[in-house]
């Protein structure tokens, strides 16, 4: 038996030391967020947190996790009180098939517990290990960055959510990636012309 | 409104279909919905969508004695907002609130068989259908609520699950509803709700999936849990025509949590209690398995020509002579592109359960009846001791793993009789095995007219079929493996208008002088079927490109060279559309490596209207393509749901993206060698548009156009166009990689 | 008693000081080449930025002129040195941030005798100690090649140096000390293919700018070439008779690995070297295989060559027993790197790499923390890291076990220390 903290709740699991904790969460405490999607640490899907940490749980044998906090999307909050990833990613209608989304959340909430105020460009690239085949990326980066403005902003977010029109406007995704470097760069002294 | 003459049949033959296979599509342009009919009585006149094949309206619609309200459809969530579009529409025109609809969908034992969930007709069959058969409900209530008060129908109306009348009248569904009322035929005419008093259709209603999917809701087949439930895996061979030598399976029993090993000709399976036991058991299995191999499949880097070395049976699908024909220096160009995998983040999945006698599967295929039919032939038992219900599997984009996953668990629980049977792909099986959007080739010559409009056009496209769906037995992998072997069904070309190598392949521009051949390659090496929008991607990567090659010898606007040659005023304005969201006019001029390009089609020139315009960057020293900017403009027809759409438009987008730059299968002469992610690179977050917005044209009234596929085609020759612009280079041969587009800019 | 430091020895030292300085920095002094108007790219010939670019791929330009995420040669990526952090510079022929007003002259200079072209000094971080060697129709080719690539409006930053460091011209005295001014000259002992070699290796290759160790003043120790060094973080194997790989490399493993990226008896190229094999795949055959050529003459036979694990022998005599190491390896790595598929995108048989063999821990460890990540739109091999799966303590375990039981050899000493400096840089 090897003990797992799963989301502030200790379960004693009966699976082989080095059974990757996929399985365990999916099977054995019938955790469904986090998926199969390649098994080999190649897609993100099953994405869970260690200790805040994004990690490929279906890579990740039980035996390496004794005394550590696993955090899976059920530990985001639930269906009746959805945390703010979870909001953002309802709100922006983050999903097509919605199989990777999981995935995505919890790298996304790992990036946004160390640094809240992430910008498009460093959203973009933390997620560069997460697949997406339906092709939803812009509304991801839409509904991380929106969560990020509900974990930073004022603590003003509804615990139950009412079905909001999306924007009627078109969507736009925009970054700052350019500016971000051509920011560095400025700051600098000119330099003479060599 | 009379009622019908009940049937002399039962319900349950009608739900159970005719046992014709097909593609549901329909062969005229759109659906009409208030059409006037042909005289006579039920199945005289046309019903619409899938109205047609079952008119039986409770087979769609069910109230129930305590108000609840369940709608029927044979099509399937597949992650395109379905489930939440085919409820707007029920709810706006049966009166009832959005969250009280109750859908059913895609189950062999209680839905109507409407085929595949394919071909973009979910919301122009089963949409028109489930609208009609709603509105014609709510004209029964009334009705019967008239009869009730002794009013005319026209002094009642129908709101919030109740009809009301003067005077405060207001009989509840509940209360109107009784045993046969609904037990009729629909009629060729409903009256439909005016779209100016839509209350959800047309509103961007939120899916009612995502809530679930986003905190751990049970949402897919691969989270089913049964009791009793075993995990199996199989063993596929190395490679297509592999022979299983002999093999002493002992060591691989013997594993922990080792259920059974399943051997039935080459077909290979292990069962354990445990889903890790199974993996570990395969891995086992995999190692001792020794197989005797077949160097067949071509040579990849020859693949075009090895294709246009293959008999072709030749179709002629369009030859127009109405004018002056060729009069200038034509025009040449012939473009390729490699087989497409779809490459499903989730590898496929069924759980099968055989139990007193019948079959249940838990499949999430896009035809759980032809599937049904496979399946019940390769078991030997009757169709209908073999029950599938489809249960949402990741993002398929056409014919993945499905089908075979659920034939692979029914053979499984087939021989382990009241045991719930999971059986789950591995990542290297449903990249190897699954059958793959095909290669093509496409070879385009043109001349202009001395105004510099199009004299005259021929175009050919090389295809293998587009569909080797479910069908016989022979079309799944465990029936081809196992010892009573079953062959592979005769592939077909899919007749026009809608094609399959052959879609898309007759553009929409005017045309005075016009001949399009489709080639149909018999001869398939690689396990090929339908990949989302079949032959348009490639016909309209082909055709698309060609375009702005006659635009650039025009000397004209690629915009301009296709408006002038459009009367379709749809068409015209889904064009205009785009290239006013992009602000094509004011493009930058190419230079330093950046470049705009554009592209339109109608897809199957029967649904959607799409435009795409797309600006990128190339670095021509490394060969790497950044898109910056997209604009794109739909018509959907009746749009349901508009963020749907846009949801449906961006994500074609960006998969068209990574198909047109990145993808293709790769094999040796005997195995497919693409087999994971590391080996079929497709587009990660580091290659995603800076912006991307849709603009959708809205069309209240007219018949629903789909648009699940639409994007597929603009999107590739978008990208071509705006890559031709940055580099002055014209490339044609698809993928658009960084290897090739570096060669093509340093020759 | 005589006072030693009389008034008078002092002003003499004084002065005789000052005429030393004086003479030093009219030594460093360099004069300003004129700025030409930025020649057309029409001007050269093609064949010459083809050859251009061919060197220019092998001389690696572009990994270290190219900030993460920025346009190529436009500089702006931060390179870290022992005294300090370089800011490599914007070399695309824009006018005001570029070297767009460089003519051929100032150009070959530049990478002959690291001066620019006003006359200051270059940080040896741009290894002008092995560009010296370049002869000058290849110089002439590379500047063909750069003044054709697109222009880059962008600042290069200002470099963080300590003092004296930040005063260019005491670059000066280093080269004094440790330039051998070019081009190469041919060793008539030796063919044409081996001169060929060493020329590109030793030359636009600068292989032994990471493959070399450093003295104090950053320079590299000559007597001891391709014995070894670092680079960012990673460990450049000794590449001279003092190789630790299980096999030894011959000429057509070299030309594999380099070519190819990998080589499945050796393991394959990561970290900095991984750009260099992804460059190299765009040279000519022959150019690779002179290199290869030259590189397993350095090798020749090994002074030391690692103990090999024997059959049947599992671990090293007297190394305790490390079941925590071996029971991590078997759940967490062994699919891969006991499985069955092949390189380059199976896991390499462990015992056969030098990560594993050799003098360092680092690549190791840094390859078990990070992985490998999938490139953008290429195949190529993917392995998930493991930084946040394993603590300190069991990445210890593994990494003994993989030292003891598939290497075979005697411990590493001070893996803790290397695996609490892997785990600071940055990941993630």
């Amino acid at each position: 038996m090897i003990e797992l903290r799963v989301n502030g709740q200790s379960h004693n699991v009966s699976a082989d030391p080095d059974t990757p904790l996929l399985y365990v969460l999916r099977d054995e405490l019938q955790l469904n967020a986090a998926k199969f999607g390649c098994g080999l640490g190649q897609c993100g899907s099953c994405t869970v947190l260690v200790d805040g940490a994004p990690t490929l749980s279906c890579v990740t044998p039980i035996m390496l996790l004794e005394g550590r906090q696993i955090t899976t999307v059920e530990g985001l909050g639930t269906a009746e009180d959805p945390g703010p990833m979870q909001r953002a990613f309802i709100e922006e209608q983050s999903a097509q098939c919605g199989y990777c989304i999981p995935g995505m959340m919890m790298r996304a909430q790992a990036l946004l517990q160390r640094n809240p105020r992430a910008t498009d460009a460093e959203i973009r690239a933390y997620l560069e290990p997460n697949l997406c085949r339906c092709g939803t990326h812009m509304r991801i980066l839409r509904a991380v960055k929106r969560a990020a403005a509900m974990m930073t902003g004022p603590d003003a977010s509804p615990s139950t959510h009412t079905p909001v029109p999306a924007s009627a406007q078109p969507d736009t995704s925009e970054t700052d990636g350019d500016s971000q470097r051509d920011r560095r760069h400025s700051e600098k002294r000119e330099r003479p012309e060599r | 409104m009379s009622k019908a003459l009940v049937r002399g049949i039962s319900r349950r033959e009608v739900l159970r279909g005719t046992g014709a296979l097909v593609l549901s599509f329909s062969l005229t342009p759109g659906v009409v919905l208030s059409q006037a009919s042909a005289p006579g009585g039920p199945g005289g006149g046309k019903l619409p969508g899938s109205l047609g094949k079952n008119p039986l309206l409770d087979a769609w619609i069910r109230v129930d004695a305590d108000g609840k309200v369940t709608a029927f459809t044979g099509k399937a969530e597949l992650g395109q907002g379905l489930r939440t579009a085919l409820a707007q529409v029920v709810a706006e025109e049966l009166e009832i609130p959005f969250e009280q609809v109750s859908l059913v969908t895609a189950d062999t034992s209680r839905t109507v068989d409407e085929g595949y969930t394919a071909g973009s007709h979910s919301v122009q069959d089963s949409g028109a259908a489930l609208r009609n058969a709603a509105a014609q409900v709510r004209e029964i209530l009334i009705g019967e609520a008239a009869r009730r008060l002794k009013m005319p129908p026209d002094r009642l109306h129908a709101d919030t699950g109740a009809v009301i009348g003067p005077n405060s009248a207001r009989i509840t569904y509940a209360e109107l509803v009784s045993a046969n009322l609904l037990h009729v035929d629909a009629q060729p005419v409903s009256k439909l709700k005016d779209p100016t008093f839509f209350r959800v259709m047309e509103k961007p209603i939120q899916r009612v999936d995502i809530p679930g999917k986003v905190t751990g809701g049970g949402a897919y087949v691969q989270d089913m849990r049964l009791p009793g439930m075993l995990h199996a895996r199989v063993i596929r061979p190395p490679s297509y025509g592999a022979r299983l030598l002999p093999l002493d399976v002992s060591n691989i029993e013997k594993m922990t949590g080792i259920v059974k090993v399943i051997r039935d000709g080459r077909f290979l399976a292990v069962v354990a209690y445990r889903e890790f036991q199974a993996i570990k058991a395969m891995q086992a299995l995999s190692r001792v398995a020794t197989w005797e191999e077949v160097a067949s499949l071509p040579s990849q880097a020859r693949l075009p020509a090895f294709l246009l070395g293959l008999p072709a049976e030749d179709h002629i699908i369009l030859d127009k002579h109405d004018g002056a024909g060729n009069v200038g220096k034509p025009v040449e160009a012939t473009y390729t592109r490699p087989y497409l995998s779809h490459g499903s983040v989730g590898p496929s999945c069924a759980v099968a359960h055989l139990t007193d006698g019948v079959m249940t599967i838990w499949t999430h295929t896009q035809g759980v009846y032809p599937d049904r039919r496979a399946i019940s032939e390769m078991l030997g038992m009757p169709a209908d001791k073999v029950h599938c219900i489809h249960v949402e599997g990741s993002g398929c984009y056409g014919h993945n793993g499905a089908d075979d996953a659920a034939a692979d668990a029914a053979l499984i629980a087939n021989s382990m009789p009241d045991r719930p049977i999971r059986l789950q792909w591995m990542r290297e099986q449903e990249h190897g095995w699954e059958p793959y959007g095909p290669a093509m080739v496409a070879k385009a010559r043109a001349s202009l007219d001395s105004k510099g409009r199009i004299a005259d056009w021929d175009y050919g496209v090389w295809s293998n079929t587009h569909t080797m769906r479910p069908g016989p037995a022979g079309s799944l992998l465990a029936a081809q493996h196992m010892e009573k072997a079953f062959s592979p069904q005769e592939p077909e070309p899919i007749p026009q208008p809608e094609g399959g190598g052959d879609r898309n392949a007759i553009p929409l521009y005017v045309l005075a002088n016009a001949r399009v051949t489709h080639h149909f390659l018999r001869h398939m090496p690689v396990r090929v079927s339908a990949l989302r929008s079949l032959g348009a991607h490639m016909n309209v990567f082909a055709i698309e490109s060609f375009m702005d090659e006659l635009a650039l010898a025009a000397g004209t606007d690629p915009v301009a060279f296709r408006l002038a040659h459009l009367d379709d005023s749809r068409a015209r304005d889904v064009v205009t559309a785009a290239a006013d969201e992009f602000h094509w006019a004011d493009r930058p001029t190419p230079a330093g490596g950046h470049g705009s390009g554009f592209a339109f089609a109608r897809y199957k020139n029967l649904a959607a209207y799409c435009a795409v315009a797309m600006q990128v960057h190339v670095d021509r020293d490394t060969g790497r393509i950044r898109v910056l900017r997209v604009a794109a403009a739909v018509d959907t027809g009746q749009v349901i749901n508009p963020d749907g759409v846009r949801n449906q438009i961006e994500g074609g987008i960006l998969q068209s993206l990574s198909w047109t730059m990145f993808e293709g299968v790769t094999f040796d002469d005997t195995r497919i060698t693409s087999i994971d992610w590391s080996t079929y690179p497709i587009l990660r977050f580091g290659s995603v548009p800076e912006s991307l917005t849709v603009r959708v044209v809205d069309r209240p009234g007219t018949a629903f156009l789909g648009c699940g596929e639409a994007a597929q085609g603009p999107a590739a020759a978008a990208l071509a166009n705006a890559v031709a612009s940055a580099t002055g280079k014209r490339i044609r041969d698809l993928p658009l990689n960084a290897a090739r587009v570096k060669a093509a800019c340093n020759v | 008693m005589k006072k030693f430091f009389t008034r008078r020895l002092v002003v003499r030292l004084f002065w005789g000081l000052g005429a030393l300085v004086f003479a030093f920095l009219l030594y460093a002094w360099r004069s300003p080449i004129p700025p030409i108007d930025a020649p057309a790219a029409e001007t050269f010939d093609a064949a010459a930025v083809r050859r251009g670019a061919q060197l220019a791929a092998l001389g690696d330009c572009a990994t270290c002129h190219t900030a993460p995420g920025g346009e190529t040669f436009a500089g702006g990526r931060a390179v870290e040195t022992p005294f300090g952090t370089i800011y490599s510079t914007n070399i695309t022929p824009d006018t005001p941030t570029g070297i767009g007003r460089w003519s051929q002259v100032a150009f070959q200079r530049a990478i002959r005798e690291g001066v620019d072209r006003e006359g200051d000094h270059l940080y040896p971080a741009f290894p002008y100690d092995h560009f010296t060697l370049v002869n000058d129709e290849d110089s002439a080719a590379l500047y063909a090649y750069i003044m054709t690539r697109q222009p880059v409006r962008a600042q290069t930053p200002d470099n963080h140096l300590a003092f004296p460091f930040n005063m260019r011209f005491m670059m000066a005295g280093w080269k004094l000390l440790f330039l051998h001014s070019g081009p190469y000259e041919p060793d008539t002992q030796r063919d044409a293919q081996w001169n060929r070699g060493a020329y590109l290796a030793n030359g636009i290759g600068h292989c032994g700018a990471c493959h070399t160790p450093r003295n104090g003043l950053g320079a590299e120790i000559a007597a001891q070439h391709f014995g070894g060094g670092e680079a960012e973080g990673w460990r450049a194997y000794a590449i001279n008779a003092d190789s630790k790989s299980l096999e030894a490399w011959n000429a057509e493993d070299l030309h594999m690995y380099l070519s190819k990226g990998w080589h499945d008896r050796h393991g394959d190229a990561h970290g900095p070297m991984a750009a260099v094999a992804q460059n190299l795949s765009s040279l000519p055959d022959e150019d690779v295989k002179a290199i290869a050529s030259y590189v397993a003459s350095v090798m020749g036979k090994r002074s030391s060559p690692p103990a090999s694990a024997g059959a049947g022998k599992t671990a090293l005599d007297g190394a305790p027993s490390n079941d925590t190491g071996a029971a991590i390896y078997a759940a967490t790595c062994a699919s891969c790197h006991d499985g069955t598929r092949a390189l380059p995108f199976g896991g390499v048989k462990l015992m056969l790499s030098t990560a594993v063999t050799g003098e360092s821990s680092t690549n190791l460890i840094n390859v078990i923390l990070d992985g490998l990540h999938a490139p953008e739109g290429t195949a190529g091999a993917i392995m998930p890291g493991f930084s946040t799966t394993l603590t300190d303590g069991q990445l210890e375990s593994l990494v003994a076990y993989i030292r003891s039981n598939l290497g075979a050899q005697p411990p590493w000493t001070g893996v803790e220390n290397t695996v609490r400096e892997a785990r600071s840089r940055d990941r993630d």
